[in-house]
């Protein structure tokens, strides 16, 4: 059983793994950081929000200033896709995001069936009726207010 | 004298002399950190413990909400405050115990989930006072966020409604005024050093008599503010509102009956309550967490930490607050929990759970945790106009955790949507119109917040405040037509300023204001992230960039434009970049900016934001890339360097084979550049913050946090935590200036 948990992890209950959803790599025990299953890299976050406004009329340029800000990249091992990203402090310690009860997981999902592609991925259609006041209910039936 | 023991009738006696001789009727602890909704009244339990009818509940929620919705529109139909014009406003209906149940389906659902504490205030402390009492045909005002409520801009007229001489229910409106007297114009003054400098601030009191305004008190509160003639009309559109609302639910008791209006009142939050254990124990045990940092106090550049862990075991859910930001005594951003709830509960209702019934209800199975004297849990005596800088982020920063809780749940409430931008990017003002009328303000653009990108799509720009989904931008024309602000660019969206990713935020526009037609005018400006990335991503995309307040200053636009218009564009980066104003003094700053007087035709630049990306940079559909060029969203150059496409610059046509090429490069780069996570921490980590960094939080230890003490770094454990008291800006100014002259003579005599 896979249980997918972000655009790009998922964690095999059985094998008790995180993975990559992009390449299949193991990363690292589920019960552990996955972030320690990545490869990390700390950037200066001008190279992505460059300055906009010339650095050498202007101190603020539209890009963040790398002595208080910092841009960490976190990599898939194997396939290199950008899993995570934080904007931290230098120096500061990286958060661990994701700390989940593995047994209770694996609990859960003995009554739920294995979901292989993210549920989403559309616009949810206005209901079409409300009580919720004429003017919402000709909002939701896209009727027109005149 | 220790050996002293009461007796029961001693004590008895000496808590009625307590309760008889209370000094100062504060806001009440025990209220005011009570987020949920309280037990069942007598009629209630005995109404709900019998059988009860669906189909009639049905009938009086639809008719309550027709009522609501109808208030809405009359507050937005006659209100005079600009945000009643946008839609910064709500009409909703308590239970008689005080409860939230219901609001407009349109309206501002923070507005209505902090108007329960002040009704349960009046109910205890106003009901059996001699002196005040509450009875039918009374009116009460209410602005204080101490009191409950989101900043003291916003005025609530609460109206207890009876039915055969029985209080059956509450109605309420209330509309973000904006003006309210206090150290600067427009209600939310970043200079604010004390409370005392916010202006009116209004514990709930009866203004309302017999269903009329009582002049006297309204004189007085017209006389404490800069725009009287809004502080009058508006109480008068409340006051009008809250009658319709009154005859509205008076219809419903005639038809049906006051037991159907209680049950159906009651049910309709119980019924939320239950949906949200049953939405919680669906989620996964365990915990996540997300940071964000404001950079500013709005007077010094200041790296606040914003802390939140959500647990979720069982049906429980807590949310953990721990470890933020102390509270700062003499800076206008503080906030109490009990108005960062109410912005919390915004959030899980516009981006997490936006098909439940919005109400505080939802709350109530979530417990929040915080420490004593800290930002988002600011003691009585802070300032707090300006608490929409912890606020911004409680609106926005929770759909990271939760998301990262709720993504493997095999169904969706909505779709995954990446932070909104977290700022209130628009231009305060005061002073005096070309009409000759004094006011204070804010512009509607705070209502222009870019959206995260999506899990399927991009972010819609400028599309709405965080605080509510429904409130509009404004009509630039009508705005003109009663203030002197002249919009050089409007509405025209920041390029490159993007929160890039698979799907990217929507992006935010350009203000660029000037003022003519009167000597008396000044802006001022609210916002943090003019250093440190306003919002964090989600799974891999990007933030925004960073925001500046832009100014060129000592000359006058409109005379240049006269003899010259084809000289000037209106775009931020070609005025500033190009200094296509002859003779202005330019200059960037962050965009905290207390009141400043305005010359005529000066000129004024900031954006609103863009929304954070959505997954990795390299997932993104190269043809995406390419409309954003097309519509003037990015340049070519952020096309090739951040999105890796490679592409004809004349036709557009992307080059598939090279581009799949260059990704494929930049994916091999980062396995080169990117380090084993336990060897990054070892290198990067430090002990304490850096020493450069005026920095306010915990750091590694949510027991441990950092503050000043008279400029210079001090630790305090969490559960004693002190106050922040920080130095005027001017006078640390001075003294560098000092130092810097001293030096200079010292060189001097050196020869």
């Amino acid at each position: 059983m896979r249980v997918l948990m972000s655009e790009n992890l998922r964690i095999d209950l059985d094998a008790e793994m995180w993975e990559c959803r992009h390449c299949n790599k193991v990363l690292i025990s589920a019960r552990d950081n996955y972030k320690r299953g990545l490869l990390v890299y700390d950037r200066d976050p001008r190279e992505i929000h460059k300055p906009l406004l010339d650095p050498e009329k202007y101190t603020l340029t539209y890009a963040p200033d790398p002595t208080w800000c910092r841009l960490i990249e976190y990599y898939c091992p194997q396939c290199g896709t950008m899993m995570e990203t934080e904007y931290l402090p230098p120096g500061h310690p990286p958060l661990r995001d994701m700390e989940f009860d593995i047994d209770a997981m694996k609990e859960q999902w003995k009554h739920r069936q294995e979901v292989t592609k993210e549920p989403g991925g559309k616009d949810y259609p206005r209901r079409e009726r409300a009580h919720t006041g004429q003017r919402m209910a000709r909002m939701h039936t896209g009727e027109n207010e005149a | 004298m220790n050996d002293m023991h009461a007796t029961a009738d001693d004590q008895a006696l000496l808590d009625k002399f307590l309760k008889d001789n209370q000094l100062f009727y504060g806001p009440d602890p025990e209220i005011m950190g009570d987020h949920d909704i309280g037990p069942r009244s007598a009629d209630e339990e005995r109404l709900l413990s019998g059988p009860v009818d669906p189909h009639l509940i049905n009938l009086v929620r639809g008719r309550i909400l027709a009522a609501l919705d109808e208030g809405n529109t009359m507050i937005e139909q006659m209100g005079a405050a600009p945000g009643a014009k946008w839609g910064d406003i709500v009409a909703s209906i308590f239970t008689a115990s005080g409860d939230l149940s219901m609001i407009a389906p349109h309206g501002v659902v923070g507005f209505a989930a902090c108007v329960h504490y002040p009704i349960k205030f009046i109910i205890k402390y106003w009901t059996d006072e001699p002196t005040v009492g509450v009875r039918d045909g009374d009116g009460f005002i209410h602005n204080d966020s101490r009191y409950g409520g989101i900043h003291s801009t916003d005025q609530s007229c609460i109206m207890p409604v009876f039915w055969q001489g029985r209080l059956v229910c509450w109605v309420s409106c209330t509309i973000h005024e904006g003006e309210t007297g206090g150290c600067e114009p427009g209600g939310m003054p970043p200079s604010a050093e004390s409370r005392y400098d916010e202006g009116l601030k209004m514990s709930p009191f009866r203004v309302v008599e017999n269903f009329e305004l009582r002049r006297d008190l309204v004189t007085f509160l017209q006389n404490m503010v800069r725009d009287p003639k809004l502080q009058l009309e508006d109480m008068k559109v409340k006051l009008h509102t809250c009658l319709r609302l009154r005859e509205r639910v008076l219809a419903v008791l005639e038809e049906f009956g006051e037991d159907a209006l209680t049950v159906s009142l009651r049910q309709h939050i119980e019924d939320v309550q239950e949906e949200v254990r049953r939405r919680i124990e669906e989620l996964p045990d365990g915990t996540t967490r997300v940071l964000t940092f404001p950079d500013s106090t709005l007077r010094e550049n200041a790296l606040l930490k914003f802390s939140l862990a959500v647990t979720v075991k069982g049906d429980t859910m807590t949310l953990d607050f721990r470890g933020s930001s102390p509270e700062f005594m003499n800076r206008a951003i503080n906030t109490n929990q009990a108005s960062l709830k109410t912005m919390l509960l915004t959030s899980y209702l516009q981006n997490v759970w936006p098909d439940l019934p919005q109400t505080m209800a939802v709350f109530g199975p979530v417990k929040m945790l915080f420490d004593e004297k800290s930002l988002v849990n600011g003691s009585f005596e802070t300032p707090q106009p300006m608490s929409l800088i912890p606020l911004f982020k409680a609106m926005t920063i929770p759909v990271i955790p939760m998301t990262k809780l709720s993504y493997s749940l095999p169904h969706r409430y909505t779709a995954v949507v990446a932070p909104q931008y977290d700022q209130p990017g628009t231009f305060i003002y005061g002073g005096l119109t070309q009409n000759g009328e004094n006011v204070g303000n804010f512009c509607a653009d705070i209502n222009g917040n870019g959206q995260g990108g999506r899990s399927h799509r991009d972010g819609e720009h400028s599309i709405s405040p965080p605080f509510a989904a429904n409130c509009d931008i404004g009509e630039m024309e009508v705005i003109e037509e009663e203030l002197p602000i002249v919009r050089l660019g409007a509405f025209t969206l920041a390029k490159d300023r993007v929160g890039f990713g698979k799907y990217r935020g929507g992006l935010g526009y350009e203000m660029i204001a000037s003022v003519r037609d009167t000597g008396m005018w000044g802006f001022m400006t609210g916002c943090t992230g003019s250093l440190f990335t306003p919002s964090q991503p989600l799974f891999g995309g990007y933030g925004p960039p960073v925001y500046p307040l832009c100014k060129i200053r000592g000359v006058n636009i409109f005379e240049q434009l006269a003899t010259n218009p084809g000289r000037i564009k209106f775009d931020i980066l070609d005025l500033m970049n190009g200094q296509t104003v002859e003779g202005g003094r330019y200059s960037t700053h962050p965009m905290a900016m207390t009141f400043e007087l305005c010359q005529q035709g000066e000129v004024y630049m900031m954006c609103q934001g863009t929304g954070s990306g959505y997954g990795d940079v390299l997932l993104r559909d190269p043809a995406g890339v390419i409309k954003d060029i097309q519509e003037d969203l990015i340049s070519h150059e952020t096309a090739r360097d951040i999105f890796k496409i490679v592409f004809d610059s004349k036709t557009l046509i992307v080059d598939e084979a090279a581009t799949r090429a260059a990704r494929e490069a930049e994916r091999r780069s980062r396995l080169q550049r990117g380090k084993p996570f336990d060897e990054f921490v070892a290198e990067f980590v430090t002990p304490e913050p850096p020493e450069h960094l005026p920095y306010y939080g915990s750091w590694d230890d949510p027991k441990v946090i950092y503050g000043t003490s008279n400029g210079k770094r001090i630790k305090m454990p969490s559960d004693d935590i002190q106050s922040m008291f920080m130095p005027n800006p001017k006078d640390v100014r001075i003294a560098e200036l000092e130092a810097e002259v001293a030096a200079l003579k010292a060189a001097q005599r050196r020869g």
